[in-house]
C-alpha cells in the first residue's frame, strides 16, 4: 500500500507538462541514438551531463531515463532491418530478426520487439517498484563463483546458434575468445595480444565486432554474388503488423524474456547480453517451429531476447536505486549526475530522495508508453527501407556502419578493425561458419575468465567453491541438464520405443 | 516586394554586422581567453568530470569565454598521452586533465611516453582512499586487518579497482610497511566501483580499498565499517583514524591535476598557472569539490613538477614489488 501511495506521488511529479516534454525528448533522442551503432546511452547521457547545471533534478533524470529506455527500443530496429546491431544487447535480435525481415516479415519483427519491449519494460519497472528490496538481496548473494557458473550456463546457449556443424560452430566460438582476450588483462594489468599498439589496450569493442562480422561481412558476401540471383530480399509479405498466430507465438516469449532479463539485470555483474543469449536458447528449445530458426526467421527468437534486454535495463536500476551501486556504464553516469546535484546515491537514497526516485520510476512507466506509441507507427516507415534496391541499400549499410564505428571513439584503428573483421565475416559466410558464436565468445569468454580467476583468488585456489556454494551448484546442474538433457531424453525415448516394438515380438 | 538589389544590400549589411559582432567577440576573447581541455578518457569518468567542472567554473567566474573539450579515451590515458605530446605540442592555451591513475597505467602498459614529456601546471584535487570491511567482519581496526595480513595474506582477499590502479597501489604500500611480501597478496580487482561494492556487501571478500567517495554512503548506512583513511590528517566529519595513526606509515592521495603540452612558452605557462589558481580559489570551485567529495590540494609550478616526479618513483617501486611493472 505504501509503495502505491509513493508511486502515486511519483506520477504526480512525472505528469507535469514540462516533465512529460522532457520524457518525450528523452525517448525520441534515445530511439535515435539506439538506431546508430556506436553512440550508446552511456555516452549520450555523459555528453548531456552539463544540463544538470541548468535544470531541476527530476527533469534531468526523467530525460536520462527516457534516453536509457529509448536506446533499448532503437537498437533493435537496425538489428532487424540492416543486420547492424546498434547496441550490444540487441546483437541476438539480429539473428532471427534480420532473417524475418528478409522473408517479408520485417514489420512483424519490429512490432514484436516494440510491444515485447513495452511488456517487458513495464513488468521490469513494476519489479523495480515492488520487488527491489527482495531482488537486491538475491543479487548480492552472487559472488564470483556463482557468476562463473552462470557463465557456464550461458555457454550452453552457444549450442542454439551452432548451426549445422559443431566443429565449425566451436571454431567460431574460440575465435571469439581470442578476440575477446585482446587488451589489458584486468586481473594483472598486463596487455595481451595488443602487438604494442596502445589503441588495442582497451580491447575490441563488441559492437564493432558485431557490425563488422554481421553487416560488413554480409555486404561483401552479397556483393560477391550479386549476379547469381540468390538472396532476394522480400520487402513485405502479408500484413504490416503481427498476425494472430504471431501474437500467440510472441506473448509467452515476452513473459519468459522478462522473467530472465529482470533478475540478471539486477545482478551487479549480470549485464544485458547474457539474458538475451539465455532467452534465445530457451525460445529455440521450446519453439514448435524450430525449422524457422536460422532460415526464414522465428518470431520467438526476436520476441524473447528483446523482452529480456528491456527487462534487464529495468533490473539495472534495482541496485542503483536501492544501494547506489552502478552496475552498468549508463547507471554509473546517472549516479554521477546525482552527485552534481549534491545528492549522494546510496542505501539511503530511497528514504532521503523519495520524490526523485519515485518520480523517476513513474517516468519509466510513461517512457514505455511513449516509446510504444512512438515506435509502432514508425514501423511502416522503417520497412520501406527494405524496398531500396540492394546495391544502394548495402552501400548505405556500409556508410552507416563506418560512421557509427568512427563515432565510438573517433579512432581510425577502430575502422581498420571493423573492415578486417568484415573480411573475416565474409570468409566465414563464404565457407559456412556461423558468426554469432564469435560474438558470444567475445562477450562471455572474458567475463567467465575474470569471474573464474576472482573466485580462485578469493578461495585461495580451492576448486570446491563451484559446487559447495548452493547457488553455484544449482546453476551448474541446470547447465548440465541443458547440455546432456537432450541426449539422455533421446536415449530414454529410444529405449521406450524399442520396448514397445519388443512386445509384439514376444507374443 | 523585395527586389534583387535591395536583397543584396540587405545581405551585405547583415554580413557587415556579423563582422562587427565577430570583432567584438574577439575583443572579449582577449580579456577572457578561449581554452582547450584535453581529456585522455571517455566522457563521464573522473577526469572528464574534472574537465567539465573546470569549464563550468571558469566560465561562471568569467575567467574564460569558452572551452573546447576533446576526449581521447583508452587504457588509463595511455592512448591519449602520445597524441597530446605530438599533436598539441606548443599550444599555449591547452590543458590536459590527468592524474595518478595515468602514472600507473603508463608503467603497467610499458608505454614509451610519460608525464615528464608534458608541462605540469597544477595539482587540483585528490581523493583519499578508504580501507573498509563488511559490517559483519571480525576486523574492528586497521591493526586487526594488518595482523591478519601478517598471519596469512592469502586468507585476506581484498577487493578494489583494476590491477595496478590506486587501490592496488595502496594495498601494496600497506603490505610493504607491514613487512608482508607484496607478491603473496590476494587482491581481487573489479572493473567498476559498483561491482567491488557488491562483493563487499555480499560478504564475498574480507576487505575493500577504494576512493572514500565510493564507500561513503554505505558507511553512513552502516553496511560497511571504515577502518582507516589514507589522507595525512583526520578528515572533518569522518569518524575514522588515518593509516598513519593506526601505525601504518602510508599516505596516499589519488590526485588529479592539469598539464600543458610540451614546448610552450614561459609566458603561456605563467598565464595558465594564474588562470588555474584563480579558478581553484573561487567559491564556485569549492562548492563543486564539496558536492563531489573532492579534496582541494592545490599545488602549482615547480613544486608540482617535483611532486609528479617523486610520486612516479614511489608508484614505480611499488608496482615492481607487485610484479606489475
Amino acid at each position: 500500500m505504501d509503495t502505491l501511495t509513493q508511486l502515486g506521488h511519483g506520477f504526480a511529479v512525472a505528469f507535469t507538462p514540462v516533465n512529460l516534454l522532457w520524457c518525450l525528448l528523452g525517448t525520441t533522442l534515445g530511439t535515435a541514438i539506439g538506431v546508430l551503432p556506436g553512440l550508446g546511452p552511456a555516452l549520450t547521457i555523459a555528453l548531456l551531463l552539463p544540463i544538470t547545471y541548468q535544470v531541476a533534478p527530476e527533469a534531468s533524470f526523467i530525460l536520462f531515463a527516457g534516453i536509457y529506455y529509448g536506446a533499448m527500443y532503437g537498437g533493435s530496429t537496425t538489428s532487424i532491418l540492416l543486420n547492424t546491431p546498434g547496441e550490444s544487447a540487441t546483437i541476438v535480435t539480429a539473428l532471427e530478426g534480420n532473417k524475418m525481415a528478409r522473408s517479408g516479415r520485417g514489420g512483424a519483427a519490429l512490432a514484436t520487439s516494440a510491444i515485447g519491449s513495452f511488456v517487458a519494460g513495464t513488468l521490469g519497472t513494476l519489479g523495480v517498484a515492488f520487488l527491489a528490496p527482495v531482488v537486491v538481496k538475491f543479487a548480492l548473494a552472487f559472488g564470483p563463483a556463482e557468476y562463473f557458473s552462470l557463465m557456464v550456463l550461458a555457454f550452453i546457449t552457444v549450442s542454439a546458434v551452432l548451426g549445422s556443424s559443431a566443429v565449425r560452430g566451436l571454431s567460431s566460438l574460440f575465435l571469439g575468445f581470442v578476440i575477446g582476450m585482446i587488451g589489458v588483462d584486468l586481473q594483472t594489468g598486463q596487455p595481451r595480444f595488443t602487438f604494442g599498439m596502445t589503441e588495442l589496450l582497451d580491447g575490441v569493442d563488441v559492437i564493432i565486432a558485431a557490425v563488422g562480422l554481421f553487416a560488413v561481412g554480409e555486404t561483401l558476401y552479397v556483393a560477391s554474388r550479386r549476379y547469381s540471383g540468390k538472396d532476394e530480399i522480400v520487402p513485405l509479405r502479408g500484413s504490416l503488423y503481427m498476425t494472430a498466430q504471431e501474437w500467440s507465438r510472441s506473448w509467452k516469449a515476452w513473459i519468459r524474456g522478462a522473467l530472465i532479463g529482470f533478475p540478471i539485470g539486477a545482478m551487479p555483474a549480470g549485464g544485458a547480453e547474457i539474458p538475451t543469449f539465455l532467452s534465445y536458447a530457451i525460445e529455440k528449445k521450446l519453439s514448435k517451429h524450430k525449422e524457422e530458426f536460422g532460415t526464414v526467421g522465428a518470431i520467438e527468437g526476436v520476441a524473447g531476447p528483446e523482452a529480456a534486454n528491456n527487462a534487464s535495463a529495468a533490473g539495472v536500476l534495482v541496485p542503483m536505486l536501492t544501494l547506489g551501486l552502478p552496475t552498468s556504464a549508463t547507471a554509473a553516469i546517472m549516479l554521477s549526475a546525482f552527485q552534481s546535484y549534491g545528492i549522494n546515491p546510496g542505501p539511503l537514497l530511497l528514504t532521503t530522495q523519495s520524490n526523485l526516485v519515485w518520480g523517476l520510476i513513474a517516468s519509466l512507466f510513461i517512457a514505455n508508453v511513449i516509446l510504444v506509441i512512438l515506435n509502432l507507427p514508425l514501423i511502416g516507415l522503417w520497412v520501406r527501407l527494405l524496398k531500396i534496391p540492394a546495391p544502394q541499400l548495402y552501400a548505405g549499410i556500409l556508410v552507416f556502419s563506418t560512421v557509427g564505428t568512427y563515432g565510438i571513439s573517433q579512432s581510425p584503428i577502430d575502422l581498420i578493425v571493423l573492415y578486417l573483421l568484415g573480411g573475416v565475416g565474409f570468409l566465414m559466410r563464404r565457407f559456412d561458419f556461423p558468426t554469432a558464436p564469435v560474438i558470444i565468445g567475445m562477450i562471455l569468454g572474458p567475463l567467465a575468465e575474470a569471474q573464474f580467476r576472482r573466485a580462485m583468488t578469493i578461495s585461495n585456489g580451492d576448486w570446491t567453491v563451484f559446487y559447495t556454494h548452493p547457488l553455484s551448484l544449482t546453476l551448474l546442474i541446470l547447465a548440465f541438464i541443458g547440455l546432456a538433457g537432450p541426449f539422455i531424453w533421446g536415449y530414454v525415448e529410444r529405449r521406450r520405443l524399442k520396448g514397445q516394438e519388443a512386445i509384439p515380438g514376444d507374443a | 516586394m523585395l527586389n534583387r538589389r535591395e536583397f543584396l544590400a540587405g545581405t551585405a549589411m547583415a554580413g557587415a554586422a556579423g563582422f562587427v559582432l565577430a570583432n567584438s567577440g574577439l575583443a572579449l576573447a582577449q580579456s577572457a581567453p578561449q581554452i582547450a581541455l584535453f581529456v585522455p578518457a571517455a566522457p563521464g569518468g573522473g577526469w572528464d568530470q574534472t574537465a567539465r567542472t573546470m569549464d563550468q567554473v571558469l566560465r561562471k567566474e568569467k575567467l574564460i569565454s569558452g572551452s573546447q573539450i576533446t576526449n581521447v579515451p583508452g587504457a588509463g590515458g595511455a592512448v591519449g598521452l602520445p597524441q597530446f605530446i605530438n599533436q598539441w605540442k606548443g599550444k599555449g592555451n591547452t590543458l590536459m586533465v590527468a592524474g595518478m591513475v595515468m602514472v600507473g597505467a603508463i608503467l603497467t602498459n610499458k608505454s614509451p611516453n610519460n608525464l615528464t614529456q608534458v608541462t605540469p601546471i597544477a595539482r587540483l584535487t585528490g581523493e583519499f582512499e578508504a580501507l573498509v570491511v563488511p559490517a559483519a567482519s571480525p576486523f574492528k581496526t586497521a591493526q586487526d586487518f594488518v595482523a591478519a595480513l601478517k598471519a596469512d595474506p592469502t586468507k585476506v582477499p581484498v577487493a578494489g579497482g583494476s590491477a595496478g590502479g590506486s587501490d592496488h597501489i595502496l594495498f601494496g604500500l600497506i603490505a610493504k610497511t607491514a613487512g608482508v611480501p607484496a607478491t603473496s597478496l590476494s587482491y581481487v580487482p573489479f572493473a567498476g566501483g559498483g561491482e567491488a561494492l557488491a562483493a563487499l556487501l555480499g560478504n564475498q571478500v574480507a576487505a575493500g580499498i577504494s576512493g572514500y567517495g565510493e564507500f561513503a554512503e554505505q558507511i553512513k548506512a552502516g553496511a560497511l565499517r571504515l577502518l582507516a583513511v589514507s589522507s595525512g590528517e583526520r578528515q572533518e566529519g569522518i569518524d575514522a583514524p588515518t593509516l598513519k595513526e593506526s601505525g601504518i606509515d602510508v599516505e596516499l592521495f589519488n590526485w588529479r591535476g592539469v598539464f600543458a603540452p610540451p614546448d610552450i612558452s614561459e609566458d603561456d605557462k605563467k598565464s595558465l598557472i594564474t588562470l588555474v589558481e584563480a579558478m581553484a580559489k573561487s567559491e564556485a570551485w569549492a562548492t563543486e569539490c564539496k558536492n563531489r567529495n573532492w579534496t582541494s590540494i592545490l599545488m602549482t609550478g615547480d613544486d608540482y613538477t617535483k611532486f609528479v616526479a617523486d610520486d612516479t618513483a614511489r608508484i614505480e617501486a611499488i608496482l615492481k614489488d607487485l610484479g606489475l611493472a
